[in-house]
């Protein structure tokens, strides 16, 4: 302002000087001079008018054309840095602005609400703010229709105070879905539909009963989605598209629209490949394909169609090639440098590992793609966390095929960046580097014997140790079974031994079904041949025979898991030495002898009939010891009455058990 | 300002006939099937013998014996009519009924002549996809790996973009991708069968399709109007700018906008090559026509221009024509009485101050008579009204279609469009105003968010100053647009149009002549000495269709009792008023040397033209860049 006089008073002093006629020319002195100028909104913030302005707002006794000249400069403040933001919220201003909503002028309610968008839309907005009193969302949705303005910024609000579960279901039940409804129909503003479209979809990402809400919802005898799928329609902007699609996305995978919807398969599903083009910019790509691989994640159809849409592999594939660095973020809020190659490399590696989830012959193509493996091994050799996560997903997926495993994983030592990945600190690496190290873990697989080396059991232990992160107690768990499947007695003791038996008793008294299964694999892949059966029951029998006791007496347990449990007995009464252990242990065969009279359940039945034939079965010096025992536990009697078993299954094996008993 | 005006159903009404039952009308509007007919059918010439066609020829059956289990066995069909480039997006779709004992089809396209004994694909300019395979033949045998197999059941559906050459296909719905590209013109939609029992049918639009075009018709119509609006201009210069100001100016002084004309070629420091009481003469002039005094805009073109109709016999013959027509209407003054005359009394004043007045002339007929290049029925009506206009220069393309008139059935509705438009013009003139000055922030950012169709959308940051900037004292700064000049032409055009429906109550009632007695045998001897007149000029140049046909006309009124439900009342029509005033008009501006048609209109019909040049040279880009769709 070279035009000012030096003699002339500023306008900041103004407003902060008691002299109240003055105040309103100099707050619009000061909104002038802010407009358009970083420097100049700073230089006021420095002046320290933000506490006089905000006096203003709340004041009733200040004269209405000043408050909202106030607020109009507040939200020429807060267009200003992020800093500028952060001394506003500092300063109080968001109670405040949003006490200004139930003002009665209009222009003064569209200046704070300018205001608070722009705080809103910044990164890391005081959310809670806006539910911290619980009439504010109600109030905000009251006035979103009144006009143009009103609309653009309470949609823009609410897009961005949606960040979790009690967020969804708050503005779900406070009736946001009829509010935001008729703002997606044709006539409204690109500048309104754009936020109310990323509402909607944070509302319903992983939500759904919001969904279902959404989904029923109508506007004008169409209904909601429809609404969204218009805004997808190809003459649309690709952000608007993408927006769109995203929504709908959240609403198939929130249980609302089924995969079999024209609008998710001829529609949403086309529109998401084509974002992944190179006609789209490098946000839209990663954008696209990370949706992408999202909305197929959990449907084969999907993702067979995904496989033959408009070239989708290639693009994706494209992906990986792409060399140029760094790159600023083409959206204009967000200007800080994205390192495009990784963001890229990572979407096309997710959307990789989703396409070729479950089919064998598009697993085929993908390995097939130039370089895909090596990218792959590069990817989890990366030093970015994402980068390495998506890479494993990635394989993880294609270490479904027994085909890959055995041919292409070995010609490129794949188990080699898994390996190293296993040693990572993050739990997500973890996670899904472990999940793929189990399938390469497998009995055929040739890695087999290379990661056994690398210290596969120590690895798999630990993880098994780790007791907040049950997924990868899994992992470890199910590891060693699948190590554990026809492998030397060595490799079992190993196990045995780096597991121990305390480690072993927690597994085995685990809650989580899926552990104890895994469990009890193990251990039945452990208790596999006559030798290895009694050295293991020799150091661990107690504590087996005592869990095993605890799981069959429990009554939380599935049969599934009683069933396996009695192969587990099964397995160890085919020890010459061990079977004796079971046969003096009364609680244990007081539940067996429990299961053979399960007659709703033959499958406990066959299952603890295969541990009596195991009983009799050898022509060892104790046996008529075995029998003398069988028969006064009553099994003789019970074989007897499973004769009367209409299950053929059943039949044979107690008429097979009976014909062993030595005649008395 | 009043633009020209062509609603563009106009011009597909005009050129194409749009039949709103006939499905592919609507898909493909840009096509004139006189010129290029759509394929709706399988050739019965065009196919190998061992092809059947059944069901109005669109299913197609294998009937050969397909024994030898080799490549003679293979059979082809063409469609009718090869693939008009004006479709500018062509699809066609293909059910599989069945895939008889291999399922060796192929679908896709070749030119004419290419072998039938043959798959499409396997020869030079033809292209296919094969169910067996599911493998894309681009001229050669074998294919390349393209997209999922096909059989029973199945829809695949193939997509022609005549613009980038290029074509995909889908199956079921969806798209597998671009199969070739490069593709010569003129293909015809094929399909070939191998083995026997193999059976499919063909939906060349005539039924909804299971993938949907539209979609994909919808993203290049607007990729081609980005290509078009995004054209680069370089403008260092401003010559461009320049270039746009000049028709801007020469469109409104052509048509008398006189002080609109006068504060936009101030602003934009245009000059004004016309002096301005010329301006104000032709605008009086017109006006009178306009208003149906045909004598004494006669009388004064003759006054004002001295020797113009002398010079211009035929000129002179259709505004008189026009002036007989006038007094069965009973508006001529001749008829109307003496306090009728004077059209100067509703100036608001003389001298400087009735500059404001402007002509009601709506160009939006001439505009939209360009587009009708089907003779109607009156095509002739006003061929004399562009003397000279027969040579070859761009001038004439303009001439030419505005010779043509609309078509009876629709020139009611559209006078009534006319004045709707005039409404609507002067709406929007007042919605700029407020925009600019009214101090309403957000109507001028969202106003052009609308606009921006979605692409080209403000910026957070813009519309955020510029609210800001609004908000005070009303005056946007920073805005993006030159305020309109701030005399508007709304008050003098609503006066108009209450004045020309004043004299133009339509309907029962009317009374020739006004019902005046002596006006009628006004009228009477009017018409002998026009008769007179016609055959003077027919002694002196000749005979001229044209001419005869108008007086024809004219008399032809007086042969019905009501003449203005007669089937040649249109001509009592205020509308018909319209090409005689841009007739007079021209001639004036050609006898002072200046150009007899603006530039901005010799543009439209440039572009018009081009457009139809395109269609015939296979470019597909004209499907989507109809001229119409920037004539709001």
């Amino acid at each position: 302002m070279k035009m000012m006089e030096c003699d002339e008073e500023s306008p900041f002093d103004i407003i902060l000087s008691p002299e109240q006629d003055r105040w309103l020319q100099a707050t619009t002195q000061v909104k002038r001079l802010v407009i358009g100028s970083n420097r100049q909104k700073a230089d006021a913030v420095q002046h320290g008018i933000l506490p006089r302005l905000l006096e203003w707002l709340i004041d009733e006794s200040v004269p209405q054309e000043l408050r909202t000249e106030a607020a109009v400069v507040l939200g020429s403040l807060a267009w200003g840095t992020e800093e500028n933001i952060q001394h506003l919220v500092n300063a109080g201003a968001v109670p405040v602005l949003l006490r200004g909503l139930s003002n009665t002028s209009l222009a003064h309610v569209e200046a704070c609400l300018r205001c608070l968008r722009t705080v809103f839309m910044a990164p890391n907005p005081p959310v809670n703010l806006i539910y911290q009193d619980a009439t504010i969302i109600p109030h905000l949705l009251n006035i979103i229709s009144r006009t143009a303005q009103t609309k653009e910024a309470i949609a823009n609000i609410l897009a961005n105070c949606c960040t979790c579960l009690e967020h969804q279901n708050t503005l779900c039940k406070t009736g946001a879905i009829s509010a935001l409804a008729p703002l997606l129909t044709d006539g409204t503003l690109y500048k309104i539909q754009m936020p109310v479209l990323k509402c909607f979809a944070a509302m319903c990402y992983q939500n759904p009963d919001v969904c279902a809400a959404v989904a029923s919802a109508t506007f004008n005898g169409v209904s909601v989605p429809q609404l969204i799928g218009k805004l997808q329609c190809r003459d649309k902007t690709s952000e608007m598209q993408m927006a769109s699609a995203k929504c709908l996305t959240f609403l198939h995978r929130g249980g609302a629209i089924s995969a079999k919807d024209r609008i998710i398969v001829l529609e949403t599903l086309p529109t998401l490949v084509r974002m992944c083009k190179k006609d789209r910019t490098l946000d839209e790509n990663v954008e696209g394909a990370e949706t992408l691989s999202y909305l197929i994640q959990e449907d084969q159809e999907l993702q067979k169609i995904t496989s033959v849409c408009d070239h989708s592999m290639k693009a994706l594939a494209e992906y990986l090639t792409y060399t140029d660095i760094q790159q600023l973020d083409s959206r204009q809020t967000q200007k800080k440098a994205v390192n495009w190659g990784n963001a890229l490399r990572t979407a096309a590696f997710q959307a990789f590992a989703a396409i070729g989830a479950n089919d064998e012959e598009i697993r085929k193509k993908i390995i097939a793609i130039d370089n895909l493996i090596e990218s792959v091994v590069a990817g989890m050799n990366s030093d970015d966390l994402k980068v390495q996560v998506a890479a494993c997903r990635c394989l993880h997926s294609l270490s479904r095929s027994v085909q890959q495993i055995r041919t292409t994983f070995q010609d490129h030592a794949v188990w080699k960046p898994l390996v190293k990945l296993m040693q990572s600190h993050s739990d997500d690496v973890l996670k899904i580097a472990s999940s793929t190290m189990c399938n390469l873990l497998l009995d055929f697989s040739p890695s087999k014997e290379d990661i056994l080396e690398c210290g596969a059991i120590d690895i798999l232990t630990k993880l098994c140790a780790k007791e907040d992160e049950p997924p990868l107690r899994l992992n470890g768990v199910w590891g060693l079974m699948n190590l554990a499947f026809n492998s030397e007695q060595k490799v079992k003791m190993e196990i045995v031994e780096k597991l121990g038996s305390e480690l072993l008793f927690v597994l085995l008294s685990e809650r989580d079904p899926e552990i104890l299964m895994r469990t009890l694999g193990l251990l039945r892949n452990l208790l596999s041949k006559k030798q290895h059966i009694d050295n293991i029951m020799m150091t661990h029998g107690t504590q087996v025979l005592q869990a095993i006791k605890c799981i069959l007496e429990a009554d939380y347990h599935s049969a599934d898991i009683k069933e396996q449990t009695l192969c587990v007995v099964a397995n160890i009464a085919d020890g010459p030495q061990a079977r004796m252990s079971i046969l003096r242990n009364d609680g244990v065969m007081k539940q067996m002898i429990a299961c053979m009279q399960a007659y709703g359940q033959s499958n406990l039945q066959i299952a603890s009939l295969y541990g009596i034939l195991n009983f009799i079965n050898g022509e060892d010096a104790d046996s008529f010891e075995r029998f003398r025992i069988l028969r006064e536990k009553g099994v003789y009697n019970l074989l007897q009455k499973l004769m009367h078993s209409k299950n053929p299954h059943v039949y044979e094996r107690a008429k097979h058990a009976l014909n062993q008993f030595p005649s008395t | 300002m009043a633009t020209g005006t062509t609603s563009p159903s106009t011009e597909t009404l005009n050129s194409n006939s749009l039949d709103p039952s006939d499905p592919l009308k609507q898909l493909y509007p840009a096509v004139n099937e006189d010129d290029t007919p759509l394929p709706r059918s399988w050739s019965p010439k065009d196919k190998f013998n061992f092809i059947g066609l059944s069901l109005n020829n669109l299913r197609v059956h294998y009937k050969g014996v397909g024994k030898s289990h080799n490549h003679k066995d293979a059979a082809s069909v063409r469609a009718t009519h090869p693939i008009p480039a004006a479709c500018g997006i062509y699809y066609f779709e293909v059910r599989i009924i069945s895939k008889g004992r291999d399922g060796y089809m192929g679908i896709g396209l070749s030119t004419q002549g290419v072998n039938m004994n043959k798959l499409p694909g396997w020869d030079k300019y033809s292209y296919g996809y094969h169910g067996d395979d599911g493998n894309a033949f681009c001229s050669s045998n074998p294919g390349i790996p393209y997209g999922p197999t096909f059989t029973t059941g199945d829809v695949i559906g193939c997509c022609v973009n005549l613009i980038d050459n290029t074509c995909f296909y889908t199956k079921n719905g969806i798209n597998l991708g671009i199969a070739f590209s490069d593709l010569p013109p003129n293909l015809y939609p094929t399909v070939g069968l191998q083995t026997p029992g193999e059976v499919v049918e063909a939906n060349f639009g005539q039924t909804p399709f299971v993938f949907n075009i539209e979609e994909y018709m919808k993203e290049w119509h607007m990729k081609t109007r980005m290509t078009i609006e995004r054209f680069p201009v370089s403008d260092r210069r401003g010559e461009w700018q320049q270039a746009l100001q000049r028709m801007v100016s020469t469109y409104l002084i052509h048509h008398g906008y006189c002080s609109t004309a006068e504060a936009f070629c101030k602003a934009t420091t245009q000059p004004i090559d016309e002096d301005i009481t010329s301006i104000k003469h032709r605008q009086r002039i017109q006006k009178l026509v306009l208003a149906g005094r045909m004598g004494e805009a006669i009388e004064l073109t003759q006054q004002l221009y001295p020797g113009l109709l002398e010079r211009n016999p035929n000129l002179l013959f259709m505004l008189k024509c026009r002036q007989f027509v006038e007094m069965v209407n009973g508006s001529d003054s001749e008829v109307r009485g003496p306090n009728s005359r004077s059209p100067r009394s509703q100036h608001s004043s003389g001298g400087t101050g009735s500059s404001r007045s402007s002509p009601n002339l709506s160009p939006a007929h001439n505009l939209s008579a360009n587009a009708s290049s089907s003779a109607g029925p009156h095509i002739l009506h006003y061929q004399s009204q562009r003397p000279g206009s027969g040579s070859n220069s761009p001038n004439r393309a303009g001439g030419k279609h505005s010779r043509s008139s609309t078509p009876t059935s629709s020139s009611s509705s559209s006078h009534h469009s006319q004045q709707q438009h005039l409404s609507d013009n002067m709406h929007s003139n007042e919605d700029v105003k407020n925009a600019a000055n009214a101090g309403s922030p957000q109507s001028s950012s969202d106003r052009y968010a609308m606009n921006g169709s979605g692409s080209v959308y403000i910026e957070g940051e813009e519309n955020m100053d510029l609210s800001d900037g609004a908000v005070e004292d009303g005056l946007v700064t920073n805005g993006n647009y030159n305020p309109p000049p701030p005399c508007m032409n709304g008050n003098s055009h609503n006066l108009e149009a209450g004045d020309a429906e004043d004299m133009d109550v339509e309907g029962s009632g009317k009374q020739l002549c006004g019902g005046n007695r002596t006006a009628i045998e006004k009228m009477l001897q009017y018409g002998r000495e026009l008769q007179s007149m016609s055959q003077h000029l027919r002694r002196q140049f000749g005979h001229s269709d044209t001419n005869k046909k108008a007086i024809q006309d004219a008399f032809s009124l007086l042969a019905y009792p009501d003449p203005w439900n007669s089937p040649v009342g249109f001509q009592l029509q205020s509308v018909q008023r319209e090409p005689v005033c841009a007739a007079l008009n021209s001639a004036i501006l050609e006898s002072q040397g200046l150009p007899k048609q603006p530039p901005l209109k010799l543009a439209i019909a440039q572009a018009t033209q081009c457009m139809k040049l395109m269609a015939k040279s296979g470019i597909g880009a004209c499907a989507f860049a109809s001229v119409a769709d920037y004539l709001h």
